[in-house]
Formats: structure tokens, C-alpha cells, sequence
């Protein structure tokens, strides 16, 4: 019976575990700069899209490791340098009410994202996987694209790696005293804004990666920007702020929603979504891993 | 309690002029059609929908203090109920308007409870989730929305069994319904109920302690908020007859979030002039810009937070304490 089940939706379950893929690397580094400094990132999306153009840009015509990696290069380093300029543009924000930080992130979005929609226009615009992974492969009997299983591993590896990073090194320590407690990091002599500044580039960098490795599934178009926006805030208030294991799990599960979830019942998923969102948090009000006091 | 007695005798003390200017506002709106091309009349109709959504979205921003991304979702929801009203069952006039209201309450009722159990942040975060599943669910569900093509072939509004075709009876409609939402929500907030919410906004474990409870307060506002939206979205099927999902969309939200700010939260008033400003670029500019509107706005928000952090109303002298603010 089970065999049979897991042999029909093999597909849909191995898509969730992709999409879940794409979503920790877009939502790790939303809820690390959220918990840590209580900025609402609202452009996250819109760099997501940036990475997705600037893969369409090296990666659209032709499929070549040399394209699709300098995509991965340019989308890093465009990221990091949009992180600092986050970082820069919020910093008068500092002592204002929380709320003006996530107006500001929303007016860069709409600005970068009608940005691009004049440069690339509207329609989909497709980017290659490379060599070699824009194939199928046999799977327990099923054809599946070879690209997708790669970033099942490519996630898995920047998974590991942000974990590792975080919570294995001197500067992981830092980041996570910042998320447990800002002034007291602050009183022992670390610069805040170096840390933000830190922390908002890297977690800018992910989401422009991701939004080349999303490339050759989602392509590029206008609107992408608030669908990955908006599912990478689910994964963040289900897994909790702040927390890696949180968004890990977070992205795991949502993945599971919008691939499992819409195959099986295609006309509730958007209800399965809010469920899953609801249930939590009647469950665990700050989220799976959410720290109790914190928010 | 000093915010609430605060904005009281500022209330007090403007009240004269502020009466004042309200007469000749409402008299100078009620003459538009006699004076202007149908055309604009029907952009002054769109701000004023705008505008009655903007001054909802107000009750939760300035005076609860729950700055939601996920308004524009009742707005839709009352849209598509007074247009499906109109299709299917009747075009008579209040009908479609207070099932509209009626669904806008529901609705907000169902998801908020969820929402107001948190503050600040955490609330943006999950009204946008929440207005964005709403998004997708109009988007899905085309027996009934007519999902990306939209809800079109909305027959016009009749009042007393003869339609409102002409843009100047439709707009005198539109400034009616305005002026009683405008109205409800005045009363609203100057009543001791509205004085209790402002006091949740400037110090909730306070209020918790002389006995009041936040949630369900929140929570009323909520539904309040989600009642007059939808009340507003039942509005623009009569005024566009035409309902899409862009409607009750992320854009949307952002854009009625936009208009209070910009206007000034708290001030009910403040949002209207915001509203006015996001149409006008929105549907007056963004077409000679070859539709990025989005663009000029987006560059509005930005210049907005750092210009004028308490909007047109701090222009105009009116101190607040402060902002609505999210717990620390």
C-alpha cells in the first residue's frame, strides 16, 4: 500500500524536496537578519528576482557550466553589494519604529522590481541548467530532470554549511548573541552595524543565488518576486526567527505543501498553506523553533 | 492613558477649523460632477474608494497600532461578493454593499484571530502571508472569481430599480457610501472604544492590567477594518464593474499601507490625502509612463520614510507622541 502511494507521488515528493531546497537558501537569510536586528527584509523577493534575470542574462541562451557559474558569481556578488546598501539606507532608520525599515525594504522592491520589468519586460524569460543536469535521469523507475536532484544537494550543502558557519565558528557565535540579545553584544564592544551589515550581504547574497539556482525551474518574470517573497515568510514564521533549524524545517514542510499538498488536493492548496501557517502557531505562537521572548 | 486625553484635546482644539474645512471638502466633492469631465469624475470616484480603504486600513496602522500588508484582501473579497451579488442575484442598491461589508467582516473575522495574537513586525509578516493565500484563492477559484481573467460583465448598480449608468449619479453614489464609511469610522475612534484601542497601541501590558482585554479588542478592530474594506471593494465593482485579482493583490496592500503613511496614520484624514496621491500617480501618471506607475510610488515609499516619518498630518502641525509602535 505505502510502496504504492510513495512509487505514484515519488515525483511530487521529490519536487517538494527541490522546492524546499530553494526555500531555505531564500528564507535562512530573512530570518537571520529579522531575528537578529528586527528588520523585515521586504526586498528579499526582489533580489530573488535580480539573481533570476542575471541568470537569464548568462544562462538564457545557451547551457554552459561557464554561464550558469558566472551567473552564480555575478548573483553573489550583486547581492552582497545590495545587502550593503540595505544595511546603509536602514542605518538612520535605527532609532525609528521598526515599521519604517520594512517601508523602506517595500520601496526598494517595487523599485527594483519595476526596474527590471522595463529592462527584461514581461514575459517568462527561461534559464538553462547546465550541462550534463539538463537531462533526465531514472529514478526508482520514474524520469526525473537531473537538475532538480542537484539542488536537492546544492540545498542540502548550503544548508550544512550556513549551519556550520553559525553555529561552529566565532562569528556564528556573534550572530547568534545578536539574535538572543543586541545591546548586551553590543556593550561588550562589537559594532552592531558591522554584524548587520555582515549578516543583511550574506542572507542578500543567498536570495540572489537562489534565484539563479530557481532559474531553470521558475525562470524569470515579473510577480516571482512576491510568490518567493511570500513563501519564504511562511517558512520564517513556521520555523521561528532567528533560527537555521527553524527555516530548515520550515522550508521542508512548505516545500512539501506546494508540491505533495497541491498534487494530491489541487484545489485546497492555498487553504493547506494557511492551514499549515494556522496550526503552528496555535501550536508554538513564535514559531517551531521560535525563541520564546523574542519578537 | 495620557495619548488617548492627548489626542482628545488636539481633537478638541482643531475642532472648529477642522469642521470647517471638512464642510467645504465634502461641499467641493459634491459639486465635482456639475464642474468636471466625467472622466475625472471618475478618477475622484477611484480616490475616494481609495480613500475609504486607506482610512480602514488606518484603524488598525495609527490607532491599534497593527500595521497590516494584507488589507487590500478584504477590499477584494468584498469586491467579488458585491459583483457576484450583481451577476447572480440583484443589482438593487444597498444589497450588493452590505453583503460586501458583511463578507469583508467574515473574512477578517476568520483570519484574524490568527493575526492580532501577535504585534508589530510579526503582524506585517502575517497579514502579507494571509492577504497573499486570499490572493492565490481568488486566483484558483474561477468558478466564482473568473480567476487572472477577473470578474467582468458586472451589470450597473440600481438605485429604487433604475441603473446608475451615468458617471455623475455613479459618483454621488460612491461619495455617499464614502461619506457614511468615513463617518462610521470617525465615530469609531473618537469613542471610548477607540480610546482603549489607542491605549493598546501605546502600552499594552498597561491596558492588560487595568482588566482590558487586547485581543478581543484587536480583534474587533479587525473586523471593523475588514467590514469597511470590504463595504469599500463593494464600492469599486459599483464604480469599475469590473473586478481582478490585482485588486486584492500585494500591490494593493502596499499601495493602501503607502497612503496612510504618507498621509499620516492615526488621523483618519491624513490617509484620504495619502489615497489622493497614490491614485493620481497610479492611474492619472502611470499610464503616460507607459504603465510603471509602480515605479514613481515605489520611489514615493522611500522618499516618504525618510522625509516625512508622520506623513502630510506633520506637515500640517499635528504632533503625535508617537507612531504607532511594535512592542520592543
Amino acid at each position: 500500500m505505502i510502496v504504492d502511494w510513495f512509487d505514484t507521488n515519488l515525483v511530487s515528493i521529490l519536487n517538494g524536496f527541490a522546492i524546499g531546497s530553494l526555500l531555505f537558501i531564500l528564507a535562512v537569510g530573512l530570518s537571520i537578519v529579522f531575528g537578529m536586528m528586527d528588520v523585515l527584509n521586504l526586498a528579499h523577493g526582489a533580489l530573488y528576482l535580480a539573481g533570476a534575470y542575471l541568470g537569464y542574462q548568462f544562462a538564457g541562451d545557451t547551457s554552459s557550466w561557464l554561464g550558469f557559474g558566472t551567473a552564480l558569481g555575478a548573483a553573489a556578488l550583486v547581492g552582497l553589494l545590495a545587502g550593503g546598501v540595505l544595511s546603509t539606507m536602514t542605518e538612520p532608520l535605527a532609532r525609528r519604529p521598526h515599521l519604517d525599515q520594512a517601508l523602506l525594504t517595500l520601496g526598494v522592491a517595487l523599485v527594483v522590481a519595476e526596474l527590471l520589468a522595463i529592462s527584461y519586460g514581461n514575459d517568462v524569460l527561461r534559464v538553462n541548467a547546465p550541462p550534463g543536469l539538463d537531462e533526465s535521469v531514472q529514478v526508482f523507475g520514474r524520469t526525473y530532470p537531473a537538475y532538480r536532484l542537484a539542488l536537492i544537494g546544492v540545498g542540502l550543502m548550503i544548508a550544512i554549511a550556513v549551519y556550520a558557519v553559525v553555529e561552529r565558528t566565532t562569528i556564528g557565535a556573534l550572530v547568534r548573541a545578536s539574535v538572543a540579545d543586541r545591546d548586551m553584544v553590543s556593550a561588550l564592544g562589537v559594532d552592531n552595524r558591522k554584524v548587520k551589515l555582515a549578516v543583511l550581504g550574506a542572507g542578500s547574497a543567498l536570495a540572489a543565488v537562489a534565484g539563479v539556482l530557481g532559474g531553470p525551474i521558475y525562470g524569470a518574470a515579473p510577480g516571482l518576486d512576491e510568490t518567493v517573497l511570500i513563501l519564504a515568510l511562511v517558512v520564517v514564521v513556521i520555523g521561528g526567527l532567528g533560527s537555521i533549524k527553524g527555516a530548515f524545517i520550515g522550508a521542508l514542510v512548505i516545500g512539501q505543501v506546494e508540491s505533495l499538498g497541491r498534487a494530491l488536493v489541487p484545489d485546497l492548496a492555498s487553504f493547506m498553506l494557511f492551514g499549515a501557517l494556522a496550526l503552528v502557531l496555535i501550536v508554538r505562537p513564535r514559531g517551531l523553533f521560535g525563541a520564546k521572548a523574542a519578537g | 492613558m495620557s495619548t488617548p486625553a492627548d489626542a482628545e484635546t488636539v481633537a478638541t482644539r482643531t475642532r472648529p477649523v477642522g469642521a470647517a474645512i471638512g464642510l467645504l471638502v465634502v461641499v467641493g466633492l459634491a459639486l465635482v460632477p456639475l464642474f468636471v469631465a466625467p472622466y475625472e469624475t471618475t478618477i475622484i470616484g477611484r480616490i475616494l474608494i481609495f480613500a475609504l480603504l486607506a482610512v480602514s486600513l488606518d484603524l488598525l496602522v495609527g490607532i491599534t497600532g497593527l500595521p497590516s500588508l494584507g488589507h487590500a484582501a478584504y477590499f477584494g473579497i468584498g469586491a467579488y461578493t458585491a459583483g457576484w451579488l450583481t451577476i447572480n442575484v440583484t443589482a438593487e442598491a444597498p444589497i450588493p454593499l452590505l453583503a460586501a461589508a458583511g463578507a469583508g467582516a467574515l473574512a477578517a473575522a476568520a483570519t484574524g484571530w490568527l493575526a492580532v495574537r501577535s504585534g508589530g513586525i510579526f503582524f506585517l509578516m502575517l497579514t502579507l502571508a494571509i492577504g497573499e493565500l486570499i490572493f492565490q484563492l481568488a486566483q484558483s477559484w474561477e468558478s466564482v472569481t473568473g480567476g487572472s481573467n477577473g470578474l467582468y460583465g458586472i451589470p450597473a448598480v440600481q438605485l429604487a430599480g433604475s441603473p446608475l449608468v451615468l458617471a455623475g449619479l455613479r459618483y454621488w453614489y460612491v461619495l455617499a457610501v464614502f461619506l457614511i464609511g468615513y463617518a462610521v469610522l470617525r465615530l469609531v475612534s473618537a469613542s471610548p472604544f477607540g480610546a482603549v484601542l489607542r491605549g493598546i497601541r501605546d502600552n499594552e501590558p498597561r491596558m492588560r492590567s487595568l482588566g482590558y482585554s487586547p485581543f478581543r479588542y484587536k480583534l474587533v478592530a479587525f473586523v471593523l477594518a475588514g467590514a469597511v474594506a470590504g463595504l469599500a471593494g463593494g464600492l469599486l465593482t459599483a464604480q469599475q464593474r469590473l473586478v481582478t485579482t490585482a485588486d486584492l493583490g500585494f500591490t494593493t496592500a502596499a499601495l493602501a499601507l503607502l497612503a496612510v503613511v504618507i498621509g499620516g496614520a492615526g488621523t483618519l484624514w491624513g490617509p484620504c490625502l495619502g489615497a489622493a496621491l497614490v491614485v493620481l500617480i497610479r492611474d492619472a501618471l502611470g499610464p503616460r509612463l507607459d504603465g510603471h506607475g509602480p515605479l514613481v510610488l515605489g520611489l514615493v515609499f522611500i522618499l516618504t520614510v525618510y522625509l516625512l516619518p508622520r506623513g502630510f498630518a506633520g506637515l500640517a502641525g499635528l504632533r503625535f507622541r508617537r507612531r504607532p509602535a511594535e512592542p520592543a
